[in-house]
């Protein structure tokens, strides 16, 4: 394996709040030095990172793909080192040979790393339990209801007790579908288009019942892109008396509202919706109180003819790898939270939920690393997005900073020519 | 929203009556009078639309709607061309392939009827340049021509709209013709709109569309001039948005006697098809408030204004003159 010397870098770790210029060695896929402390190091490759940044690579907690391949490139040349697939594929990740399969596929395309997530339940069915502790020995770190509540409440207790049997995190959809039969957030923007609305409730209702559901089961859960000023009072209420509890947020629901979707734009047709603006600022509030303590992409790359056509007909979901970074770094040119705890929810924030090694700048750490230039602005646009996903909300936005190298594993997997 | 104007702010497609100007409004209304004479004349033809050609593309089952369109086009002496579109057997085929399909044939303008929501406005950001798109109905959204005709049967009994209340009742949550009336009203500058209905069948904050809510019926017909009542899908009956039709007449049903606070000239008004002791009583559907067979006949003369307006060839318009 190569070794790479990445020189006069300003290192940001937030992990142990390092954020200092210096020169980073990598060997045999680990960080071998940084800071003072890489005087003896013969690199066969060096990285001048004079005026950039070196940060730990984005880890992306919610990611569906299409392709494995190309979007695990993709996700390189957007900073992302690490995907965390959540199981609802086809066929769905209940068994370690599809897990084995998921990794095939992953290590074959030589992009970012893709984490699978187990199913909790026999084909993300809600009925029966998954072999959780084999599909954790072929390399899941923790489970999922894969964006399908588990309904039945007494199968969602046994399936968390189960996980945290074997010391497994659950990550759960926080929704009662049975009011989520709807396109765009229930308000005034519904209504004026005519689009059958998903209240809030929706998402508090599901939140409710599987908050005393985990606590009912002493279980570590994680609660998956909570969109709503509701969902965030009922969850920060239940962490004061339950700490193994925690949730995210996706990037799109700190920037947009319904009202973008007010020409009937499919790309803004995601699940949960895009709420209004009083839920957006309280996300955003989560965020910089540490209630919301990870963002994620919930990257869901479509075709050009699934979101074509009438609103409600299109696909749901938003493209989301390629801007994760800078929305991120957006974050806090608004003053939303500081550079160290906006990257620390992309980075050790899931990797702690994880239990992954990445996600820091440590001696001795897996060197998932990623040079930025903060300040290379660029357009987001048709032609400079990289997944197979042109169906970002985020077209027309310009970006501050660009990613220049990914090294993931040690290895340089992405290369942005000056 | 501004898909439906062109540059000077004329339609040049007619997709919603949400947010046009209260002269743009006015002058639909103008331009229909102006064609309600040909209807009563004998020669009931006009050469305006002459060597064009209508499509009628309807993807939801409609008898009056597409036959006033079809009337009307033919009035304008249009070639008109109906396909109706199941579309439980056209699966494989894009509503864009089909737009494409159908564009080759030298359409001038397609009127249109899709279930969903922004069904029309899809379809009016994807024809070529010159081809004008009529929402004939989509989803829950818009049904602008209705609302038109429904203001123009208004203006033909009251008068102006600035003093009238008018009451809206019944389904308003699934109904595309409410949506577009109180935009038009309330763009007309009509004193009072108010929804009366129960809560199931009122969409969240329909507030914002500046109306008043009722409940109640008696207190929501109270002094107003203008009743209308709402078609209820009897799909909708069962199940847990109504517990059934009796209890739903009992309640929201206009009848005579319900009309007592009304005002004693206030008219009655229903878009069409009537479920006869569902939503109206049939004598008060028959009696002397009804106008009911007014808005079938205006129906002709709005949408005759409306298909001369989005091709620039009205007979008040400028552009066709000069």
């Amino acid at each position: 394996m190569s070794r790479i010397l990445i020189r006069n870098g300003r290192l940001i770790d937030p992990a142990s709040g390092l954020d200092e210029l210096g020169d980073i060695a990598v060997a045999d896929g680990r960080i071998v030095g940084l800071g003072g402390n890489v005087a003896d190091f013969t690199p066969d490759t060096q990285i001048d990172a004079t005026g950039q940044w070196v940060i730990p690579g984005l880890i992306d907690l919610a990611a569906r793909k299409a392709d494995i391949a190309s979007e695990a490139r993709a996700a390189a040349a957007g900073g992302i080192t690490t995907l965390v697939m959540p199981p609802d594929t086809d066929p769905v990740m209940d068994t370690p040979s599809v897990i084995d399969w998921v990794q095939h596929r992953a290590d074959a395309a030589k992009g970012a790393r893709v984490v699978p997530l187990g199913a909790l339940t026999h084909g993300n069915q809600g009925t029966t339990l998954s072999s959780m502790a084999a599909l954790a020995a072929a390399g899941c770190p923790a489970m999922s209801d894969g964006g399908t509540p588990i309904s039945d409440s007494l199968v969602l207790r046994r399936a968390l007790e189960y996980a945290q049997t074997f010391a497994l995190p659950s990550l759960l959809t926080p929704l009662d579908q049975s009011l989520a039969g709807g396109f765009l957030h229930e308000g005034p923007t519904a209504t004026r288009l005519g689009l059958a609305g998903v209240p809030v409730a929706a998402e508090t209702a599901g939140l409710g019942r599987q908050i005393a559901v985990a606590k009912a089961a002493a279980a570590r859960v994680h609660f998956g892109r909570l969109s709503s000023a509701e969902g965030v009072r009922l969850l920060s209420a239940a962490r004061n008396d339950n700490r193994a509890l925690s949730a995210d947020v996706a990037i799109h629901h700190l920037f947009l509202t319904d009202q973008d979707a007010m020409d009937y734009d499919a790309r803004f047709h995601i699940n949960p919706p895009l709420r209004d603006i009083v839920d957006r600022q309280a996300l955003r509030q989560a965020l910089a109180d540490g209630v919301i303590e990870v963002i994620c992409s919930d990257h869901q790359p479509h075709d050009t003819d699934a979101k074509a056509g009438p609103f409600a007909s299109t696909a749901a979901g938003a493209s989301g790898i390629d801007t994760l970074l800078g929305l991120v770094l957006r974050l806090v040119e608004d003053e939303v939270v500081s550079l160290s705890a906006a990257l620390a929810s992309v980075t050790i924030a899931p990797a702690r939920l994880l239990g992954l090694e990445s996600g820091q700048l440590a001696q001795g750490a897996p060197a998932d690393l990623v040079v930025v230039d903060p300040h290379s602005p660029w357009f987001c646009n048709a032609q400079t997005l990289n997944s197979r996903g042109a169906n970002s909300p985020f077209i027309g936005w310009e970006f501050s900073a660009r990613v220049c190298h990914t090294l993931v594993d040690g290895r340089l997997v992405h290369h942005t020519p000056e | 929203m501004s898909v439906q104007l062109n540059d000077d702010g004329e339609l040049r497609h007619f997709l919603t009556t949400e947010g046009l100007e209260p002269q743009l409004l006015t002058r639909i209304l103008d331009t229909a009078e102006s064609f309600s004479g040909v209807i009563g004349k004998s020669v009931k033809t006009v050469p305006l639309l002459r060597g064009r050609t209508v499509i009628n593309l309807f993807f939801e089952s409609s008898t009056r709607t597409r036959t006033t369109f079809e009337l009307a086009a033919k009035r304008l002496s249009a070639d008109v061309l109906n396909v109706s579109v199941d579309t439980t057997t056209t699966k494989g085929e894009s509503l864009l392939d089909m737009l494409h399909n159908l564009q080759a044939m030298q359409a001038d303008m397609f009127v249109i009827r899709h279930a969903q929501s922004g069904a029309a406005e899809y379809f009016a950001r994807h024809v070529n340049p010159g081809v004008a798109v009529l929402n004939a109905g989509d989803g829950w959204h818009a049904h602008p021509t209705q609302a038109m005709l429904d203001a123009f049967t208004i203006r033909q009994h009251k008068g102006a709209f600035e003093p009238l209340r008018i009451a809206i009742v019944g389904d308003i949550r699934h109904s595309r013709v409410a949506r577009s009336q109180i935009h038009a009203f309330n763009g007309l500058g009509a004193g009072e709109i108010r929804v009366v209905a129960p809560n199931t069948l009122l969409p969240a904050d329909i507030d914002s569309l500046g109306v008043q809510v009722f409940n109640d019926l008696s207190a929501g017909l109270r002094d107003v001039d203008v009743v209308i009542a709402l078609r209820l899908q009897r799909e909708r009956m069962q199940g847990a948005l109504l517990p059934g039709e009796a209890e739903f007449f009992r309640h929201y049903g206009l009848t005579e006697a319900r009309l007592q606070t009304a005002h004693p000239e206030a008219i009655v008004m229903h878009p069409g098809p009537i479920n006869r002791g569902v939503e109206i009583d049939s004598a008060l559907a028959d009696g002397p408030r009804s106008v009911i067979l007014d808005q079938v006949t205006n129906g002709i003369a709005v949408r005759m204004a409306v298909m001369t307006m989005v091709l620039g060839v009205a007979p008040d318009n400028t552009r066709a003159t000069s």
